[in-house]
């Protein structure tokens, strides 16, 4: 029969519960498959990784382009919260000034969708970890 | 690189049904089955459109 808890051992558990659910997202957000590495779900944090990265890489390869922030329109700006999305592999790609697009490629079209997709995937990974977090889902 | 627009699409359609597979569904089995019918899904509707475009061509 398991002993009661004591409140400040709720007290403690509740914290730790609260910090992973905050360090999980970001964590998660920033290193693809992190947010679920870190709460020992390997198999799905390693799926996720590979998933996200390699969907940005080949992007990247395909010679997509990478929005900045001041894109200029619209569409540009939603560009860049996608791209934004991949968190640390965003900021690579932007200090390393790749992702610049070659418009006379059609297969660099193909790349700037899948670097703006990669990024939305991600955070949907990212919120995957925070639910996982509060205990919404196993 | 450049690969065609069906490959582009296949290789869309694998790694977002992986993602998809294991956010939306909590159990591993019904993740696997979810990502597999993404994918489908995927495929499917890629080679539906392209047959549509040709026939619009026509």
């Amino acid at each position: 029969m398991p002993q009661p808890r004591s409140k400040a051992d709720a007290i403690l558990a509740e914290r730790e519960l609260n910090s992973m659910a905050i360090i999980a997202p970001i964590a998660g957000w920033l290193i693809p498959g992190a947010g679920h590495l870190i709460q020992r779900r390997w198999i799905r944090g390693l799926l996720l990784f590979v998933s996200v990265f390699a969907m940005f890489v080949l992007g990247v390869l395909m010679e997509g382009k990478v929005y900045g922030l001041n894109g200029g329109d619209l569409l540009d700006m939603l560009g860049f919260v996608g791209d934004l999305g991949s968190g640390s592999l965003y900021f690579v790609t932007r200090m390393m000034d790749w992702g610049r697009g070659a418009i006379q490629l059609a297969s660099a079209d193909y790349g700037t969708k899948f670097i703006i997709v990669s990024g939305l995937l991600n955070v949907m990974s990212a919120v995957d970890a925070y639910d996982i977090a509060i205990g919404k889902k196993e | 690189m450049q690969v065609s627009h069906f490959s582009a699409a296949i290789i869309f359609a694998f790694f977002a049904s992986i993602v998809f597979g294991i956010t939306q569904r909590t159990a591993p089995r019904d993740m696997v089955l979810y990502g597999a019918k993404c994918f489908a899904f995927f495929a499917a509707g890629t080679l539906l459109a392209s047959w549509a475009m040709w026939v619009i061509k026509h």
